[in-house]
């Protein structure tokens, strides 16, 4: 497969030179695992037309919930564009992990020579990318559907979309592949990941809020709180990679 | 066989003595809170409820990290006992809670004049209560014991780390919450509120340490069962001692 070549061929190129070669050897491994659940999703489309569409709804609903022409996108679109892309995260976790139950594909990728921490990495930044490819999606509709004006504020508005999908991510993946292995997982996925996210939540709708208004993004409270979502996304992101192991134990 | 009643002098005598010695307590403050305090002079009668809301908000963090302890404990060590302590120090924790979530609101009406506001301590008892009902209900729909013990394990650091993110970002958000104790120079609060104080948190401890004392030799039992239940049914003698549905199965 070509994925597998191309890892094998950055491995070939990072012969063993202490830690700087073993990240290296790390990041292909991490790399491989995204590719081969980006792979799959490319060659089925059984998710991301999925969570598209139920994107575009939950927008469609909220458009005639707040009758945005009268109402300010400025004070209500933030949260909605919030609400419409953690739903649409959660059914990204939730797929992710039930596509490795099929045939026992949890068991090969245990097999393989890569540590636990690595296929979460892997995961991590399989689903944030789908994630990303359906707000890149979202945002530019969202933009036709409540007029306002998307390309003066594309730059620091991807920034604030990344970072808070990143942190929302981290923790979805864990609790995604927990939950996966529970009777009514999912019910469990979204109470479970939607307490967690509070505080990254009110993050993406201020930092969000400021991007949209074109203000400054890294001066006064919303450099703040990309400072939080940022340490958020670090310190989730160390906690998922250091607890997985015990996730997908057997 | 597995015994239920462990030797240790010690943990028979606090079985014994604490339930005694927690009455005696809670006797004791509610007779100060109600005749020993002085009344608040702006707030009158209604401050009292500070005695039973205050001890209870601090003891519920204790338990809520020993959960944490616990489960990193577990996790590191895969003795049974830290999965017990952990899920009863959960359990007595979201009482706990729940009685910071009752009574907050019967003071807040009078002085605030509203049951809830979205503050930094309130909206973060919240998010703690939701999150560690999401650890109960994790332990609900998993079958497997030892899957149980290592997700719920996960969930009580994760929710754990979780706390101070959230407490610093819905105040960075809003705040209004009385700082009691932060009012310093001769202290924020007059001798007898300050004793009748005190007196709620010895209560508060000594009762967390009696429902420990209590469930914990509990979960044991459940343990030492759900052994002994597990050897009868791998046994085909001992088939009498058969649930009807395993009976059927085998």
């Amino acid at each position: 497969m070509n994925a597998g070549g191309h890892a094998v061929g950055l491995e070939a190129r990072a012969p063993a030179r202490g830690a700087l070669g073993a990240a290296r050897r790390e990041a292909a491994k991490v790399l491989l695992i995204c590719r081969k659940d980006l792979a799959i999703e490319w060659r089925r489309l059984d998710n991301l037309p999925a969570m598209f569409f139920f994107s575009l709804l939950v927008l469609v609903i909220f458009n005639f919930g707040f009758d945005f022409p009268a109402a300010d996108f400025l004070l209500l679109g933030p949260a909605v564009l919030w609400v419409t892309f953690t739903f649409a995260g959660v059914l990204a976790f939730s797929h992710a992990f039930a596509l490795e139950r099929e045939g026992d594909c949890m068991e090969g990728l245990k097999l393989a020579p890569v540590d636990s921490g690595t296929i979460y990495l892997g995961k991590l930044m399989a689903s944030t990318l789908s994630i990303l490819i359906v707000e890149a999606a979202v945002l530019p509709l969202s933009a036709l559907l409540f007029d306002y004006d998307l390309a003066a504020c594309a730059g620091p508005l991807g920034l604030v979309v990344a970072v808070h999908t990143l942190g929302f991510a981290s923790n979805g993946t864990l609790l995604g592949a927990l939950t996966a292995r529970t009777r009514r997982g999912d019910v469990l996925l979204p109470i479970l990941l939607f307490a967690v996210s509070v505080p990254l939540m009110f993050s993406a709708v201020a930092t969000t809020a400021t991007a949209l208004a074109h203000a400054p993004l890294f001066a006064g409270a919303a450099g703040t709180w990309l400072v939080m979502a940022s340490v958020f996304d670090v310190i989730f992101i160390t906690a998922g990679y250091l607890t997985f192991e015990y996730v997908i134990e057997e | 066989m597995m015994s239920t009643r462990d030797g240790s002098p010690l943990l028979n005598g606090a079985r014994m003595g604490l339930p005694i010695l927690t009455l005696a307590l809670a006797i004791t403050t509610l007779y100060m809170a109600f005749f020993y305090a002085a009344r608040e002079k702006v707030m009158g009668d209604v401050q009292r409820i500070f005695y039973f809301h205050a001890p209870a908000g601090m003891v519920c963090f204790l338990a809520f990290f020993v959960t944490f302890v616990a489960s990193i404990a577990y996790l590191a060590t895969r003795r049974k006992i830290w999965d017990i302590v952990g899920l009863a120090s959960a359990e007595i924790g979201l009482v706990l809670t729940s009685i910071v979530l009752i009574t907050g609101p019967i003071w807040a009406r009078p002085v605030w004049g509203t049951f809830w506001t979205w503050e930094a301590r309130l909206t973060t008892t919240m998010i703690l209560w939701l999150i560690y009902m999401g650890y109960l209900l994790v332990r609900r729909y998993t079958d497997d014991p030892d899957q149980q013990a290592r997700f719920a394990a996960v969930i009580g650091i994760i929710g754990f780390l979780d706390v101070p993110i959230v407490y610093w970002s819905v105040r960075w958000w809003r705040g209004n919450h009385p700082l009691v104790l932060k009012i310093s120079g001769g202290g924020g609060l007059e001798p007898s509120m300050n004793a009748t104080f005190a007196m709620g948190i010895v209560t508060y401890l000594t009762l967390y340490a009696c429902l420990m004392a209590l469930r914990v030799p509990l979960g044991r039992s459940e343990e030492a069962l759900r052994w002994l239940r597990e050897r009868a049914s791998d046994r085909p003698d001992a088939g009498r001692l058969h649930r009807d549905d395993e009976a059927s199965t085998t």
